[in-house]
């Protein structure tokens, strides 16, 4: 009776140590996720100032919209914390949207080797956002339920686990397909 | 059918990669064993070995031994190599705006899978095709053909990278480049063993030895580019199913996969590069012939991939649209 009872206490000890090492690991991908996302985002705003400077010349009647880009960008660049961040960039993706939609009407730009090669860079740092933001989405899914589920969310609460945060995704956004502004073959 | 393929297949990454490990380690030893049961039998029905006047220990068998662990490992630690070498793939010229491309959306299909970056090469050839190698998540290449690059837009281009990334992602590279290298091996073995099998009749004459012993051995010479066949087919058609639901699991895109598919059906152009040891590998066959078109258990006996409209259908499934039979 002693040995089982023995047993079971060294049976639960491993499982509270297997559940713990479980939810750091998941902390610590998150994290690394986040630096992901938080790399592409620097990269799109080094990137943006050499596109407005690039198409500035050629889109003389849409300086406002130039500008928009410019403000929503210095605020992204100043925003910090996972919701005012992704807020931010949300607004920075949208009036980035606008002047890639803008650029059709010139079709001079399409000529400009420079520009070409830029809204590549830019497209596949939107790609990039947005595939890094979906793997950490999954990533803080997988975290949140961890904790929740009986009885590894006893273990969450002992230890102060707190639920991840989701990188939202603006509803319009969601239903939308991936932008593609590759020019067609 | 969709439906069975979706039970029979482990929902999981770890399950997938752990049955895949298993087969592979299932492959090298069966590798191994029929190396030694070879090497055994040219030992006794040809030198004499285990009798009083043959040679001091069964040479054969060491030999093939050896050879068997030689193969193996270079197929680990070297496959990829290899097989890179074999097709001629070069690195990327970052200076293209195509290249650049590529490498953009492979860094896209990366970050989405939760791989590290692989190596990536192309292949000079108009005909498209891609493929992935390598023996785990760190140390994998994907490879595509110039053809697939000019053929395809940024959209579809993105669905055959992550479709190689899930081949990535569920293992499957380590176990179709065992294949690939393995298969080579027993070529090299069956024409080895004939090659002996000549110069000991030369050596002994007619009837010098027993017609009962004889057989086996000419059955194992015979058969074995069949069994490498075999192998290399059971490994392929569900894993490429599975590894166009895992790409659409990473870029939620079914239809950009779906036209790839479409277009690269269209162009219709055999590799030439490729090899009956490569085959498996790619992401559509790159021998063409016309069992791959049908259906049924004589077609997943004799093919390594599946029927491309079918592939297409189960695409636009996914997608929610009914469309793509026709197609």
């Amino acid at each position: 009776m002693k040995w089982i009872v023995l047993a079971l206490i060294v049976l639960a000890v491993l499982w509270v140590i297997w559940a713990y090492n479980l939810l750091v690991s998941l902390r610590n991908r998150i994290q690394n996720g986040w630096k992901q996302i938080d790399v592409q985002l620097k990269r799109r705003h080094d990137l943006i100032p050499n596109l407005v400077e690039a198409v500035k010349g050629y889109m003389k009647y849409e300086q406002d919209t130039l500008q928009k880009v410019i403000d929503a960008r210095s605020k992204a660049v100043s925003s910090s914390g996972v919701k005012a961040t992704a807020e931010a960039e949300n607004l920075l993706t949208q009036s980035l949207g606008r002047i890639f939609a803008l650029m059709e009407n010139y079709p001079e730009l399409k000529a400009n080797e420079n520009v070409l090669r830029l809204q590549e860079e830019l497209t596949t740092t939107e790609n990039q956002i947005a595939f890094a933001r979906q793997y950490y989405n999954d990533l803080v899914m997988q975290f949140n339920i961890r904790q929740e589920i009986f009885p590894a969310s006893l273990i969450a609460q002992f230890f102060n686990f707190k639920p991840g945060e989701f990188f939202s995704v603006p509803e319009t956004e969601k239903t939308a397909p991936r932008v593609d502004l590759s020019l067609p073959r | 059918m969709a439906g069975d393929l979706q039970r029979r297949e482990p929902q999981d990454f770890a399950e997938r990669q752990a049955r895949n490990r298993r087969v592979s380690a299932g492959i090298v030893l069966l590798f191994i064993f029929f190396f030694l049961a070879v090497g055994l039998s040219v030992d006794y029905l040809y030198l004499d070995a285990f009798t009083p006047s043959g040679p001091p220990f069964a040479i054969a068998t060491v030999v093939s031994l050896i050879l068997a662990t030689g193969i193996t490992l270079t197929s680990y630690y070297q496959g990829s190599e290899l097989i890179l070498r074999s097709l001629g793939a070069e690195g990327l010229d970052l200076q293209l705006p195509e290249h650049r491309e590529l490498h953009n959306v492979v860094t896209e299909m990366a970050l989405a899978s939760g791989c590290p970056m692989p190596k990536i090469y192309v292949i000079f050839d108009p005909a498209p095709n891609a493929f992935a190698t390598g023996r785990d998540e760190q140390n994998a290449s994907v490879c595509v053909t110039t053809g697939l690059l000019t053929l395809l837009n940024r959209e579809e281009t993105q669905g055959v990278i992550a479709h190689e990334l899930a081949h990535v992602r569920n293992d499957d590279i380590l176990l179709m480049t065992l294949v690939s290298i393995l298969l080579g091996g027993i070529a090299l073995l069956s024409d080895w063993a004939q090659r002996s099998f000549n110069v000991s009749r030369s050596r002994q004459g007619a009837g010098g030895k027993s017609a009962l012993l004889v057989i086996p051995a000419l059955l194992l010479i015979l058969f074995s580019p069949l069994i490498s066949r075999l192998l290399a087919m059971a490994v392929s058609r569900q894993r490429e199913y599975l590894a166009d639901a895992t790409g659409v699991e990473f870029t939620r895109n079914p239809l950009g996969l779906a036209k790839a598919l479409g277009k690269i059906r269209d162009a219709a152009m055999p590799f030439q590069l490729a090899s009956r040891g490569t085959a498996h590998l790619f992401f559509v066959n790159p021998l063409r012939r016309s069992v791959d078109d049908r259906e049924g258990r004589l077609a997943d006996l004799l093919s390594t991939h599946p029927p491309i409209a079918r592939r297409i259908m189960l695409l636009y499934q996914m997608a929610g649209l009914p469309g793509g039979l026709k197609g």
